[in-house]
């Protein structure tokens, strides 16, 4: 990976007193992920261009001492030896770290003083495409030159790539500049090669003195810096903007979960389905009730603040989702009396579980829309016929209102693992199908703002066992 | 003297303080069978006299207790237990296990007792305590009886104690020891033509009972030495209901049969002995055929008769364990029991306390939980087909309603039947409608709905090929999310394929893998020949294919109306788009067809394990996302480093930078490298518009109706699958192959040099597998087969540089032993899915296996191996 840094001001040659780097020798710098070297393609007086070539062992990334256990950077098959990543920004500060604090004993003024300089990233991979990165380089004053890579000219059909070549234009202090790239850089793909610990904050702050606060995107800058740390980032924040007082939520950990959430944010739609279950979990009495497909435990945590609720448990098929949901609800924390109401269990709607009987309710919300359509017979069963709650609320998307939101293509569901969404026709026929079946009676419910023709985003059925059913 | 205990009880040992009760343990029981209250009370507390620490000890005791008589182990409790509050949980225990409870007392001298006390130090309680407890023991002798206890043995003098020789004695019903062959025979209800008739169709001959003044001599017997066994309600209804009595009592008696009693015979018992008992459901029938018997014949044949009824045991558990019969079945806990409640079981079944519309208890259906280890067959309720639901059968196939007699054949399963010569009785609720006839099996009803407590937690699966495997509980856990979220109906999941084991690392410079590793593994093994396929780069595939939707229907009980199914192996739908399914199944099924496949192996379905390529048809994101993308990064940014160093060169000068030199020569090194590997992953991609671009290449047929085909060779499975190819070349790809003798070096060679020709045209490798599928060396079953990845490839799995010296250096070090043992832990699990499938077990045992390898998936093993 290469990142070179090129001037016109004469003499040109002087950006080898800047970086503190001589022009005719290649320099050489180990680094505990590889090695990085330092030379000139050209130094003349009307044009200077030091090269910094990193060179990552991909080796080292899977075998190394600085081995990765994550997914994504833990193999071989990996684009950090070509691309300009986190390694970069710990390159530079390594390299031209005078440089970077402006140091510079034989040319102090120049140092002090803007010049015109050309910064080239062969390969920058962005996540967020090319208005993502205009919009964090030209409200610094950068012209940004930049081109998508092809993923594979022979495969048209894949679409590109998330690499683009970047040249940035600008006037200002080279040192200004270095500080930008060891910020930005890394902000692009969001990922880190190494653990974002709490001196991350202070480094963040450190080198994004003077420009970092007045920077339209320091929400998303400071988030991806940071990578969504939510403690770190409402610090980070607080200490940018003292008295903007901004209100930034966590992200949600998966980005279809944050399309979803986007789509349906407007009508704060999760919160209004919450509040239509824990209407109807109110208004049936019941007292021991069933979350299942709890996800990160959002319902459970109201149904946990409300002490009629005497026992709930939560249930999900993700391990991942019920570790988060253990730490959100903050189970260690709670007060004894109140955190023996709850219980999270592992376990799947599509095998008879003898764990589900005996309880009053079940909610099940937006839960069938991510079984296949085959599995639900399965869902059936296990819920209607062996848990057999008195009460069942479920909640599913009604497809019809899909049209109503501009951001969603035709005929694409909410979120990519929606196996099926359903008009309220089709519900309807499946949950009276249901109830004949099984012996519950049911009614249903529109929940969120209700379109005339189209009804609402979320359609809820209401599933009742007749009075000793 | 002499004590008679039953092989399975609960022996509560009774006795004062210092009476000798530890000693007698000690001398006639197995340590392990001796639960001493002082050792719980040590075990909870760390003192054995400490008597606050009672109530817990008594707790642990109990539980010990119980955990052991549902496992069937005698148990015997060592403590005082001289008042009846301390036996009366262990009466309960007893009962709850169905075994019996015997009291063993030792009334010793008050003196005796004492005196031992005194020996030891650590019981420094006053005399009372003993007088207290044998004024308690005394009072306790009569009430033993009353409480519960079965067999009560006492003794006073130490002299008996000493003379005491305890002798354990099996129950009734054990009669593990009788391996069969075995006929059983349903509910006969006096249809004595349809016996006689059965038993002609099942081999056994008239003859060979000394003629009975009473019984006469109406007896067959099977020339092989075949036992029938009668499931009971031979009485009652038909129109020879004492001649089906004889013969089952002739055959008894000669040893030709068994026979357990049915509910009708206990009624009919009642009914001779003169309890007043309702002339209703055919009992009328059997007393007119008594009372027609001549005076004077009729008292000894009536007493004779009630013997014979009263002496049947109410089910026997045969053939060590595996078989077990019973009139109206047999749940798990009960079998080989002996209690009250037991032979309620083995007579009524059990019942919910309903009564149904027809006026009859409503059956509770014990065969739908069970899920014991052995067979039962059972009888009592008329059904129009006998059919196997969780390893047990009814073959009440109701002969006196007019539909038929039935028998099943152990071991072979079978089940034979003559249908009844006319109705001989109307039923109270019609049974052979044809619309209760149920399209799907009860089996496949059943298994519709799969437990969570047969897959979750910890689990230990038993395999033919590998004794016991370990799913471990973390693993099962992301198998459960993975077989809920993604995989097909597990109707269609009777098979996974095993991870495959590359060769070791190969020692050749510049190479990680080289087939003569894989040839020394199997030659070390003992192999002589091997045979080499070549890998197809695609996606594994498991195709499970039938001739027909009814086919589909009447074997798996598929509800989803499909004949087949494609997955990947996790099993997943291959294709997301059903019409794409639908039309690989019915190109392989013509093929099949014009091949005379189903004729042939004379079956209705196959399960094959294949590779679909291409590649990038199920792999498209793994592709953009991966490969693709550092393809793209490598090519964009290769040439610009490369074009900057030599930039830098020309201008400073090779001389002056030496390193620099190097550098630039190996980024050109890596630029040409990263060529190579976008031209290592496109061999394997095209664009897929339709059926037309796939090509489905099978290398083993796994599975067909009767047979799991692993006892062929693979290169019979390659003759037949070439075959099968050959009828749709466009879409069915045949494997090629060479087969390797590993003792001739030439042919070692030329092996190595087929794998070098294939890999060089951009193949990725070969397969070596031993001929025959199992092979076993010394330390158990060898890896069933080694993969051998080509160079270039490689590129895919070790990234574009690893062929570079320093890289491939430390990639050589690569640990296999994991991933073998995996290999072969799946493979072992994967064949014994297929095999339960054959065997037609219920759904949950397959289910099981298949479960099993996926979760052993989610085992952390370098996933480039």
């Amino acid at each position: 990976m290469l990142l070179t840094i090129s001037t016109e001001h004469r003499p040109a040659t002087d950006l080898g007193f800047l970086l503190h780097k001589h022009p005719d020798r290649f320099q050489s710098f180990d680094l505990a992920f590889g090695r990085a070297h330092v030379f000139y393609s050209e130094a003349n007086e009307g044009r200077c261009s030091a090269c910094l070539l990193l060179d990552i062992d991909p080796v080292g990334l899977v075998r190394g001492k600085q081995r990765r256990q994550d997914e994504v950077l833990g193999r071989y098959v990996n684009d950090r030896p070509y691309v300009a990543s986190s390694f970069m920004s710990v390159a530079l500060a390594r390299v031209y770290r005078s440089a970077m604090a402006g140091h510079c004993k034989d040319r102090e003024a120049l140092a002090d003083t803007p010049i015109p300089l050309r910064v080239k990233i062969d390969v920058l991979p962005v996540r967020g495409g090319g208005g993502f990165l205009l919009s964090l380089f030209e409200p610094l004053g950068y012209r940004v030159e930049a081109e998508r890579q092809p993923l594979d000219e022979q495969f048209p059909a894949w679409g590109d790539s998330p690499y683009y070549s970047v040249t940035l234009h600008v006037t200002r202090r080279l040192s200004e500049v270095l500080s930008h790239l060891y910020v930005l850089i890394p902000v692009f793909d969001n990922l880190k090669h190494y653990y974002v610990g709490e001196d991350e904050l202070e480094k963040l702050l450190e080198k994004g003195a003077g420009w970092l606060a007045d920077h339209p995107q320091k929400a998303i800058i400071t988030r991806r810096y940071l990578k969504s740390r939510s403690s770190l980032l409402r610090q980070a924040l607080a200490r940018l903007v003292q008295d903007e007082g901004l209100d930034e939520g966590e992200e949600p950990v998966a980005a279809a979960e944050e399309r979803e959430a986007q789509l349906e944010k407007p009508l704060s739609l999760d919160q209004q389905r919450r509040g239509a279950v824990m209407a109807a979990l109110r208004g049936r009495g019941a007292r021991h009730v069933l979350d299942l497909g709890c996800g990160e435990g959002r319902l459970l945590k109201e149904l946990l603040d409300d002490a009629r609720f005497e026992r709930v448990v939560g249930m999900d098929v993700s391990i991942r989702a019920l570790e988060i949901a253990e730490k959100r609800l903050k189970l260690d924390r709670l007060p004894p009396k109140k955190a023996e109401r709850l219980q999270l269990w592992h376990g799947s709607l599509i095998y008879r579980d003898s764990r589900l009987q005996g309880f009053d309710a079940a909610a099940v919300v937006e839960v069938i829309e991510h079984l296949e359509a085959s599995r639900l017979s399965a869902l059936e069963r296990v819920l209607f016929e062996f848990a057999r709650p008195r009460s069942v609320v479920l909640t599913t998307p009604n497809r019809e209102y899909n049209q109503l939101w501009a951001s969603l293509p035709a005929g694409r569901l909410r979120h990519q693992d929606h196996r099926f969404e359903w008009t309220r026709a089709e519900f309807r026929d499946w949950a009276e199908g249901v109830a004949e079946r099984f012996g519950y009676r049911v009614g249903f419910l529109s929940v969120g703002p209700e379109h005339e023709t189209l009804g609402s985003p979320t359609q809820m059925g209401l599933f009742e066992l007749p009075e000793g059913g | 003297m002499e004590i008679r205990i039953p092989e399975l009880s609960l022996v509560v040992l009774i006795g004062a303080s210092g009476c000798g009760k530890s000693t007698f343990a000690r001398a006639h029981f197995a340590p392990t069978e001796v639960l001493s209250s002082d050792v719980c009370r040590g075990l909870v507390s760390d003192d054995e006299n400490d008597q606050q620490a009672t109530g817990d000890a008594f707790d642990l005791l109990h539980y010990i207790a119980a955990k052991r008589l549902a496992r069937g182990r005698l148990t015997l409790v060592d403590a005082t237990n001289v008042q009846s509050e301390a036996r009366k949980p262990l009466v309960k225990l007893a009962r709850e296990y169905h075994c019996l409870p015997v009291a063993i007392v030792l009334n010793m001298p008050e003196s005796l007792c004492q005196e031992r006390n005194r020996e030891r130090p650590d019981r420094n309680f006053g005399p009372h305590v003993v007088r207290q407890q044998r004024a308690q023991l005394g009072r306790s002798i009569k009430a033993l009886k009353r409480e519960g206890f079965r067999h009560i043995h006492v003794l006073r003098r130490p002299e008996d104690v000493d003379a005491v020789k305890v002798i354990r004695e099996p129950l009734w019903n054990d009669k593990r020891e009788e391996r069969g062959p075995f006929d059983m025979i349903g509910d006969v209800h006096g249809c004595g033509d349809e016996l006689e008739a059965l038993l002609a169709e099942l081999g056994y001959r008239r003859g060979c009972c000394e003629a009975d003044p009473l019984w006469g001599d109406l007896a067959y017997v099977h020339p092989e030495g075949r036992k029938a066994v009668f499931l009971g309600d031979l009485a009652d209804r038909g129109p020879r209901i004492l001649d089906s009595l004889k013969i089952a009592r002739n055959m008894v008696q000669q040893g030709s049969a068994l026979c357990v009693p049915g509910n009708h015979e206990i009624k009919l018992m009642r009914k001779l002995k003169g309890k007043n008992v309702r002339l209703n459901h055919g009992l009328a029938e059997s007393i007119a055929e008594i009372e027609a018997l001549p005076e004077g014949m009729r008292e000894p044949f009536v007493r004779e008769l009630t013997d014979f009824i009263e002496s049947r045991v109410s089910h026997y558990v045969l053939d060590k364990g595996r078989l077990v019969v019973a009139h109206a079945g047999m749940k798990a806990s009960m079998q080989g029991r002996g209690s009250g409640r037991v032979r309620e079981f083995a007579l009524y079944g059990e019942t919910t306390g309903e009564i149904d519309e027809f006026g009859l208890p409503v059956r509770y259906d014990w065969a739908a939980e069970y899920r014991g280890q052995a067979t039962v067959v059972y009888g009592h309720t008329p059904v129009p087909q006998a059919e196997w639901l969780n390893r047990t059968i009814n073959i009440d196939t109701g002969c006196v309603f007019g539909g038929k007699l039935s028998a099943l054949r152990y071991p072979e399963n079978e089940l034979v039947s003559v249908d009844a010569l006319k109705v001989y009785c109307e039923p109270v609720k019609p049974f052979l409608e044809e619309s209760a006839l149920p399209e799907r099996s009860v089996q496949h009803e059943q298994d519709d709905i799969l437990d969570a407590d047969d897959v979750l937690g910890k689990r230990i699966v038993s395999t033919r090929l590998r004794p016991n495997i370990t799913i471990r509980e973390e693993n099962a856990a992301a198998a459960l999310e993975v077989m809920s979220r993604y995989a097909v109906d597990p109707k269609w999941l009777i098979y996974l394929p095993p991870t495959m084991s590359p060769s070791e690392t190969s020692q050749r410079e510049g190479w990680l893998e080289h087939p003569a590793e894989a040839f020394d593994y199997y030659r070390n093994q003992g192999v002589p020949s091997v045979v080499c396929q070549e890998k197809h780069m695609g996606s594994r595939t498991v195709v499970v294919i039938c001739r027909d939707e009814e086919a589909a229907s009447r074997r798996f009980g598929a509800p989803d109306g499909s004949a087949g199914s494609v997955y990947t192996r996790t099993g997943r739908p291959f294709f997301s788009d059903p019409e794409m399914q639908r039309g690989v199944l019915a190109r392989l099924r013509d093929a099949l067809t014009r091949v005379g496949f189903w004729g042939r192996f004379d079956t209705d379905w196959a399960c094959f394990d294949c590779e679909l390529m291409p590649w990038s048809a199920k792999a498209r994101e793994l592709l953009r996302t991966q490969y693709a993308a550092v393809g793209a990064a490598g090519k964009a940014a290769l040439p610009e480093s490369v074009a900057a160093l030599k930039q830098a060169l020309e201008r400073i000068g090779d001389a002056a930078a030496p390193e620099m030199a190097a550098t630039l020569a190996d980024y050109q090194a890596r630029q040409e490298r990263v060529g190579r590997f976008t031209e290592a992953y496109r061999r394997y991609c095209w664009e897929v518009e339709g059926l037309g671009d796939l090509k489905l290449a099978p290398f083993h047929l796994m599975a067909t109706e009767k047979r799991v085909h692993i006892d062929q060779t693979h290169l019979w499975h390659m003759r037949i699958l070439a075959e099968i190819c050959g009828q749709d070349p466009d879409l069915l790809l045949a494997t090629r192959y060479r087969v390797i003798e590993l003792l001739d070096p030439e042919s070692r060679q030329q092996g190595a040099r087929w794998w070098e020709s294939l890999t060089e045209q951009g193949g990725e490798g070969m397969v070596i597998k031993p001929l025959d599928w199992i092979q076993r060396g010394k330390r158990g079953l060898i890896q069933p087969a080694l993969k051998c990845r080509g160079r270039e490839y490689l590129r895919i799995i070790y990234g574009p540089d690893y062929t570079d010296g320093p890289h491939l250096a430390r990639l050589r070090s690569r640990g296999l032993g994991r991933k073998r043992s995996l290999a072969s832990r799946e493979f072992a699990l994967g064949i014994e899915a297929l095999e339960r499938f054959v065997r037609k077990e219920p759904l949950r045992r397959i289910h099981e296996c298949v479960f099993g390898v996926l979760a052993m998936e989610s085992e952390p093993v370098d996933p480039r191996l």
